[in-house]
């Protein structure tokens, strides 16, 4: 499939977002929240934020923008109408969070909902942007579980690197080592989820081949032309288009940038006290992650692609 | 999957079935479906670059050339492929706004392009890459089986027929309803052996394809393989005298 570059920065900027938002909402049901509201209020304001970037930027994937609306109206069958409805419904919970943060209503009986309806709008958010994958049965590389499971886990992952960067940026030290530990361990378990669907999809054979797709049964099927020379839609958006080396290059980037580097940098900072590793781990861990949503588009192989094969 | 809603079968359900013994591969259907959908009242079909070295456009129809088995046993297939209205479409569940549909009345799958938010997202949930994006209009478009034209009582009734079956020089496409047990598809796909594509993803395409029959040769009753060398000893060649004597 060919990545495209509105959905990369919508997904992983909101998948911090939705990780951020986690984290603070565990933090307060925890007891281990910032202790000024005021850094509690600037961090959801960050999440709020993100998550407004990131519907922007989902709005350029769309043909027809002023039409985005009617997208709200399949929610029985669509994976993506239930993504368009619950989104916004998260944004206004973190944004309804943040403003009674900021006037300083944290402890106010409703507001204690507040990080429940958080976790809950976030998680709902990862399984609707998940399913949106899982659900097309035929893209084999995504028709699994681990689709969903690993949008919660790098999700989870980069919002508590940007937890434990935010928390040193505004002197939450206990706060920002907590995030800091978290976010060691959730790493370390998202590279371990990611790895078994790099494996899995390793693993994978095709079910459709040019015999069942033309339904000839010979040994030897090959194209001679796909029926046009100068490529089509379908020549465009089902494959990267990107050379073997510069595929290969996007696998390694992002094991190394997405796990690895912040892992080594968050264990360095825990060790040494200097939850300040986050503001370094950050910006990096969001390149892997850009590269890690590239690769994943990149590595699904639509059956469409057994029709579209050679120019002639 | 929550996408597998509770199938109710259709009365009617319009088809194409394709003979693939009679396709040449002259991409009539191809360039007729262009003529007839870029002309109806929904709007041209985006043509870039038609001149320049990159042309591309939407097409609902494509005739693909695909070679099967090895010398000297080789065949050339030409293969059209549309839209094959699925009775199961995993393209329609997932559009967002509903402009995708299947019509109860005759089957046929339709994008509302009024409706189309230009997403995509039916394109990808397509196997066969039925689905083209139309670069100008911004909206997803496909094979609508001529549905501006089947039911047009201004034309003959011969007429009601889709333009890439009207085109056909050989007669390899036919069209009809493959419900009706009496109908010349339900025959054609009955008697020889019509099938459909990828099988194995479930989606009961109502578009069939009849198979390809190699014909032997009534000549000869030796099937073995065909050698030149062989064949050309069989041919009177003039003898070398004569040859000689023509100088």
């Amino acid at each position: 499939m060919k990545p495209a570059f509105s959905i990369i920065l919508f997904t992983t900027v909101a998948g911090a977002a939705q990780g951020l938002a986690c984290v603070l909402a565990v933090a307060s049901l925890a007891g281990f929240a910032p202790q000024q509201a005021s850094s509690i209020a600037m961090m959801l304001w960050v999440a709020t934020a993100m998550l407004l970037v990131s519907l922007v930027a989902s709005f350029f994937h769309l043909g027809h923008p002023m039409r985005a609306w009617r997208a709200a109206l399949m929610w029985r069958t669509s994976w993506m109408s239930r993504e368009v409805i619950v989104l916004p419904a998260f944004i206004a919970i973190t944004a309804g969070w943040a403003v009674a943060a900021s006037l300083g209503v944290l402890d106010a009986g409703w507001a204690q909902l507040l990080p429940w309806a958080a976790i809950v709008g976030a998680l709902l958010l990862w399984l609707c942007t998940g399913m949106i994958y899982a659900c097309l049965r035929f893209v084999q590389e995504w028709a699994h579980p681990l689709t969903v499971i690993n949008y919660v886990m790098l999700g989870l992952s980069s919002g508590l690197v940007t937890a434990t960067a935010l928390g040193a940026l505004a002197g939450e030290a206990a706060f920002a080592s907590h995030a800091g530990a978290g976010a060691i361990i959730i790493t370390a378990l998202a590279w371990f989820t990611r790895g078994l669907s790099l494996r899995r999809n390793a693993r994978l054979k095709p079910k459709s081949t040019t015999q069942s797709a033309t339904g000839i049964q010979a040994a030897r099927m090959v194209q001679k032309s796909m029926g046009m020379t100068g490529g089509s839609f379908n020549t465009r958006e089902f494959f990267h288009g990107a050379s073997q080396r510069v595929y290969r290059n996007a696998k390694r980037i992002f094991l190394m940038l997405a796990f690895a580097v912040p892992l080594s940098i968050l264990a360095v900072g825990c060790l040494t006290g200097a939850p300040a590793a986050g503001l370094l781990a950050f910006p990096l861990q969001l390149l892997g992650l850009v590269a890690e949503r590239w690769f994943f588009f990149a590595q699904a192989r639509h059956p469409q692609n057994i029709y579209y094969q050679m120019v002639s | 999957m929550s996408q597998a809603e509770v199938q109710e079968t259709l009365a009617k359900q319009l088809a194409l079935v394709i003979d693939l013994n009679v396709c040449v591969g002259c991409h009539a259907c191809v360039t007729s479906c262009k003529e007839w959908n870029t002309s109806g009242a929904a709007g041209p079909l985006a043509d870039l670059n038609a001149y320049d070295e990159q042309p591309t456009g939407t097409f609902f129809n494509r005739v693909q050339t695909f070679e099967a088995d090895s010398f000297p046993n080789t065949q050339t297939i030409h293969f059209p492929k549309s839209c094959l209205h699925c009775e199961d479409p995993p393209c329609v569940p997932v559009c967002p706004t509903g402009a995708s549909y299947k019509r109860k009345s005759d089957g046929i799958v339709l994008v509302d392009y009024d409706k189309c938010i230009g997403c995509k997202y039916c394109s990808w949930a397509c196997p066969y890459g039925a689905r083209e994006f139309d670069e100008e209009r911004k909206v997803m478009t496909k094979c609508t089986l001529c549905v501006d034209r089947i039911y047009d009582e201004s034309l003959a009734p011969h007429d009601r027929k889709p333009a890439c079956v009207k085109a056909c020089p050989t007669g390899a496409r036919l069209f009809g309803d493959v419900k009706d047990p009496d109908s010349d598809v339900s025959k054609a796909i009955r008697e020889r052996g019509g099938y459909q594509l990828m099988p194995e993803w479930e989606t009961q395409p109502s578009n069939h394809y009849l198979p390809r029959k190699i014909t032997t040769s009534a000549c000869g009753s030796s099937q073995d393989e065909f050698r030149l060398g062989d064949f050309l000893r069989t041919k009177s060649v003039p003898s070398a005298t004569a040859e000689e004597g023509t100088r």
